[in-house]
């Protein structure tokens, strides 16, 4: 919008291996500091979307740039220095179960150190004190010495959220990171995300079904369907209708099939 | 629509998991047939069996003091034999894990290696040894070590392909490298397995190297032997005694260990 854009998508697609198609030409822009929220059904390509911004996922065509960078084909370091500025949060919270919410913590910042020092735990004073803080900012800095599975579902993506904010991210992407939480804990884990938007000006990307929160927290909404961005509106133009029609097709052929 | 479906004769009487059961049986029967195993042979020739337990049921305890010190270095050599396998096996398990390597040609020459290294039957690699390092625990070492590492490293590979590879996407997502994501990912979610593995490895080995000595790989095998060639029976139960004592406690320790890790 007014700023430099931050990610730029430019004629990006994405086809399978199989053929299936993932991402058709897609071309958006997403402002530093944005809150964008994108919602479509389950195989729209929301989650596809997402990874190519990391490049978790490979495009096939088209061009991706991340802070004035192309990021298509950065390979070995490059791609670790990219992929550690950019925070991530996932449905199932993808810690480790069996260590401890201190190291699981510290996992994210990773990036930042050579194989060998990383290898020992060797560290820093400044990054452990760095844990603790971040682990406060989510509530949660009595468990530090707790075993991740010990913890509710809720406290356990709010330490993934602690873990992507180790990596001094410009960027979190979170993919449904509250479709396995149940609507209290959803409350919390989008406040923490909304935080660290609005305290730190990270941007941050949130794949949702659920259309009141989106319409709650986004700065912007985008739809998916069938691969294609089908819907682009800031929240202040964003309407009910315009959602309802994102999900359309499904009620569509639910429909048809009850009358069948 | 929601209806049950009828099942075939074939489901309704399990054609399938019966007539396996039958091919098994005949199998059995024809390979015992074909091998000459004769049940009665084994039951005429009880007497002999008998007459050995006999001689054995009047234990030589005189010769208790000097079966001490070959057991002691039989768990040592398991134990040091058991370590530098395991060691070794770690960095190859990692390397065969489906979901470490992505590389099919990479990981299958890496386990085509660990089938060869698990095809090596101990008693042959104990001869070697003791053909090249000469008769002693060091070729007892050697020999347990290897098939330490064959074994361990399959068991290893498997554990870690039954990982959540979901802390593996996160961790790579943070931009970790390979080793890294070995290091914080694929560790702490096997290393239970690793020590239980490890345990269960030395208990056979122990079990193992009474049977190396044989061939004159150190340990309590060799007093077994000299014992057996000279019909000192009493002396043999002595020894069979202190290896099962040997065996038990193993067992019974690793057991414990075992289940307070998983």
């Amino acid at each position: 919008m007014q700023e430099k854009p931050l990610i730029e998508f430019q004629h990006v697609s994405k086809t399978y291996d199989n053929g299936t198609i993932g991402l058709n030409d897609i071309n958006l822009s997403i402002p530093q500091g944005e809150f964008l929220v994108i919602v479509g059904l389950s195989g729209a390509g929301k989650s596809t979307l997402m990874r190519t911004i990391n490049r978790m996922h490979e495009i096939s065509s088209g061009d991706l740039i991340v802070d004035g960078e192309s990021v298509v084909h950065l390979e070995g370091k490059d791609l670790r220095r990219l992929r550690r500025s950019i925070g991530m949060i996932f449905q199932n919270f993808n810690l480790v179960k069996r260590a401890s919410v201190q190291r699981n913590v510290l996992s994210g910042r990773v990036g930042y150190y050579g194989t060998w020092k990383s290898t020992l735990g060797l560290f820093s004073k400044a990054d452990k004190q760095k844990a603790i803080e971040a682990l406060q900012r989510v509530g949660l800095g009595e468990k530090l010495y707790s075993r991740a599975d010990e913890l509710s579902g809720g406290q356990q993506q709010r330490v993934a959220i602690a873990r992507a904010f180790m990596q001094d991210p410009k960027i979190i992407l979170a993919d449904e990171p509250i479709a396995s939480l149940d609507p209290l804990t959803t409350e919390s884990v989008m406040n923490d995300l909304k935080r660290l938007n609005q305290e730190f000006h990270i941007t941050v990307i949130v794949n949702l079904h659920s259309v009141s929160l989106a319409r709650r927290f986004a700065d912007r909404i985008i739809g998916l369907r069938g691969g294609e961005l089908v819907y682009d509106e800031p929240i202040d133009k964003v309407t009910e209708k315009d959602l309802d029609a994102i999900y359309q097709p499904v009620s569509l052929v639910k429909e048809s099939e009850a009358q069948a | 629509m929601n209806v049950v479906p009828k099942r075939t004769f074939a489901q309704k009487y399990h054609l399938k998991t019966v007539s396996w059961l039958v091919v098994f049986v005949v199998l059995i029967i024809v390979t015992a047939d074909l091998t000459e195993v004769d049940f009665g042979m084994f039951f005429a020739n009880f007497g002999q069996f008998l007459a050995l337990l006999q001689q054995m049921m009047h234990p030589d305890w005189q010769f208790t003091h000097l079966v001490v010190a070959p057991i002691l270095e039989t768990i040592q050599m398991a134990l040091i034999g058991t370590t530098i396998g395991t060691l070794v096996a770690i960095p190859f398990s990692v390397l065969a894990a489906r979901n470490i390597v992505k590389n099919k040609f990479f990981r299958g020459l890496i386990r085509f290696i660990l089938n060869l290294v698990r095809t090596l039957p101990d008693l042959m690699l104990a001869a070697l040894f003791v053909a090249i390092v000469g008769i002693g625990p060091v070729a007892g070492v050697f020999t347990l070590a290897i098939f330490s590492f064959g074994m361990i490293s399959k068991l290893f590979y498997e554990a870690i392909e039954t990982i959540d590879e979901g802390p593996l996407e996160a961790l790579e997502a943070a931009g970790a490298n390979k080793v890294q994501l070995v290091v914080f990912a694929v560790i702490p979610q096997v290393f239970n397995y690793f020590v239980s593995y490890f345990l269960y490895t030395f208990e056979i080995n122990v079990r193992a190297s009474t049977v190396l000595g044989y061939l004159g790989a150190g340990g309590i095998g060799v007093y077994l032997q000299r014992s057996l060639d000279q019909f000192a029976y009493g002396q043999t139960a002595v020894i069979i005694l202190g290896i099962l004592i040997v065996v038990l406690v193993i067992d019974g320790l690793s057991n414990t260990l075992r289940e307070r890790l998983l």
